[in-house]
């Protein structure tokens, strides 16, 4: 079964005069690792709303088509139901970080959930361990680094056993090490639990090795959608104010001028490697 | 212009934040302070505008000892524009949000309305000149608050984290902006992770560790110091990355942007 299937989906806020979404159609499998990406108004916030219910449960407006997260219809299903499927970790922690310590935090969930307290217990020491962060247990979370901050709403998240992770903007309050420090978090979690991620991020450059696949939003219709090399690489997307990698954008200008590489380059690795090849060294 | 001597500043209940700062920024600089969570750069900045008074030392802005000055004597010359929109954003519209600070510094109403309208239109903000802020997305927020300082023209700019939820459109915007500031003579200081966008455009750095500064210096000079990008966990730009990597001895100006760095390959490989 796919993780995400929007089928001919589309979403007006009421008073908007134009949809934030136009009717997309998008399957995400299980366990696909898929960047979302897109300039401000075109209509990433609104489909990330769409799949933790908060449209149309919290969101009034106009809903044509469906939205499917693990087969369970989101206008149908409660938030609470949904929050056990599909799970949120926002750009800056301190929005969904609020208890008095760490454990506290994030037993939160669970707890909401109404679960006997020993099954409480061994999913917070679980996240917690999942997260490196059993020696910060008892610590308040204000007192933390960003890093630290994020790692604890991500335990909090995780406790919640999702088989979905929606990360909005994960790494961009964190300093490049922990940048790079949550990316291969990610990557180990997300083979563990046999996670499905989708992330928003405009730094492409820390997650090019994490992705499978790039999907592209542009005024509320899909622009490209493959895999990362073949869309990052087109220009199409240039008018869709992503912001490409600084290697890409060169490695398209020396394609234009002659230089004959075997697959774009999307990393300074890849472009160094072949220009060796074309004899530039 | 901006003079820090041997400032040490510990929050209230006890932790030492910077120690030993030693540094000065003239007119018309373009700076970025890097560092990593928790290295002191939002607490420095706020040594800048008076916000925070240091335990020990000195910061003179123009000349001014900031500890002798009120933050509102101060404000009129520095704006900062902070790391979270929600710590700075509170009017109950855009266009009263903007307003709120030409008001206070008692320009003429012909001045504010230029002014709203000019920067509302450069920072993409028109349609939501009634709109209240709180229902802005974070990327607009983001831009909001950086309108709502330019409006009434600085000396001195300070950006926190000014790339955080800005497309690639944006991000060009806030760069022409940064260079147009700066040619016209006022000073831009930028704290950002975001090297990527640095590059190119910012001329000196100053990196902070652990509340001192470990290195202030040129751009490019810096983050070809293996031992500095290694230590304080700093990440190349990729084109000064690749410029390394091919042997090219002045990245600077020669890969500071993806045209000029094509030249350069291009020329290499005849």
């Amino acid at each position: 079964m796919p993780a995400i299937v929007f089928d001919r989906y589309g979403f007006t806020y009421a008073g908007a005069t134009r949809p934030s979404l136009e009717e997309i159609s998008l399957t995400i499998e299980e366990g696909e690792t898929v960047l979302l990406a897109g300039s401000s108004g075109s209509g990433k916030s609104t489909l990330l709303r769409s799949l933790n219910g908060l449209i149309p449960h919290m969101y009034p407006g106009k809903t044509v088509g469906t939205v499917r997260v693990n087969g369970f219809d989101v206008s149908t299903t409660s938030t609470t139901e949904l929050a056990t499927k599909i799970g949120f970790l926002f750009q800056n922690p301190e929005n969904q970080i609020f208890m008095f310590s760490v454990r506290r935090d994030v037993a939160f969930g669970p707890e909401n959930l109404g679960l006997p307290r020993e099954q409480i217990r061994s999913r917070v020491e679980e996240a917690l361990v999942l997260m490196n962060i059993t020696e910060l247990a008892d610590r308040a979370p204000h007192e933390l680094s960003e890093g630290q901050k994020q790692r604890v709403a991500l335990a909090g998240v995780l406790a919640m056993r999702p088989k979905i992770l929606v990360l909005d903007e994960p790494l961009s309050l964190l300093d490049p090490k922990t940048a790079v420090m949550l990316v291969e978090l990610l990557s180990d979690i997300k083979r563990r639990m046999s996670l499905t991620l989708l992330i928003v991020e405009h730094r492409l450059e820390l997650l090019a090795n994490l992705l499978d696949r790039m999907v592209v939003l542009h005024h509320g219709t899909i622009l490209g959608d493959g895999p990362l090399r073949d869309i990052i690489v087109s220009d199409r997307i240039k008018a869709a104010g992503v912001r490409i990698p600084a290697v890409v954008r060169l490695g398209g200008i020396l394609e234009k001028n002659g230089l004959g590489f075997d697959s774009s380059p999307i990393s300074p690795d890849e472009l160094v490697a072949q220009l060796g090849d074309v004899g530039v060294d | 212009m901006i003079e820090f001597s041997n400032v040490y500043f510990d929050y209230p209940q006890g932790q030492p934040a910077l120690r030993d700062i030693n540094l000065s920024i003239k007119v018309g600089e373009l700076v970025a302070i890097l560092g990593g969570n928790g290295a002191g750069k939002s607490t420095l900045v706020r040594h800048i505008n008076g916000l925070l008074k240091p335990t020990r030392g000195t910061v003179t802005v123009f000349g001014r000892d900031t500890r002798k000055a009120s933050v509102a004597e101060i404000s009129r010359r520095v704006g900062i524009v902070f790391q979270s929109p929600d710590h700075q954003l509170f009017a109950e519209t855009v266009e009263k949000e903007i307003d709120f600070a030409l008001r206070n510094f008692g320009t003429t109403p012909q001045f504010r309305h230029d002014r709203i309208r000019d920067v509302l239109d450069f920072f993409d903000l028109e349609m939501y000149r009634s709109s209240s802020p709180l229902k802005l997305s974070s990327g607009e927020k983001k831009r909001l608050s950086i309108a709502s300082i330019m409006a009434w023209d600085p000396d001195i700019l300070i950006l926190d984290e000014p790339t955080v939820a800005q497309d690639a459109l944006q991000q060009d915007k806030l760069k022409e902006l940064v260079r147009l500031w700066t040619n016209e003579g006022r000073t831009v200081v930028i704290v950002s992770h975001d090297l990527e966008f640095l590059w190119g455009l910012v001329p000196r750095l100053i990196v902070l560790s652990d509340g001192g500064v470990v290195a202030d210096g040129k751009t490019d000079e810096l983050l070809t110091k293996e031992e500095l990008v290694q230590g304080e966990s700093l990440l190349k730009p990729q084109l000064l990355d690749v410029a390394i990597r091919l042997g090219c001895t002045a990245p600077s100006p020669s890969f500071q942007n993806v045209s000029d760095a094509a030249n350069w390959i291009l020329k290499a490989r005849k």
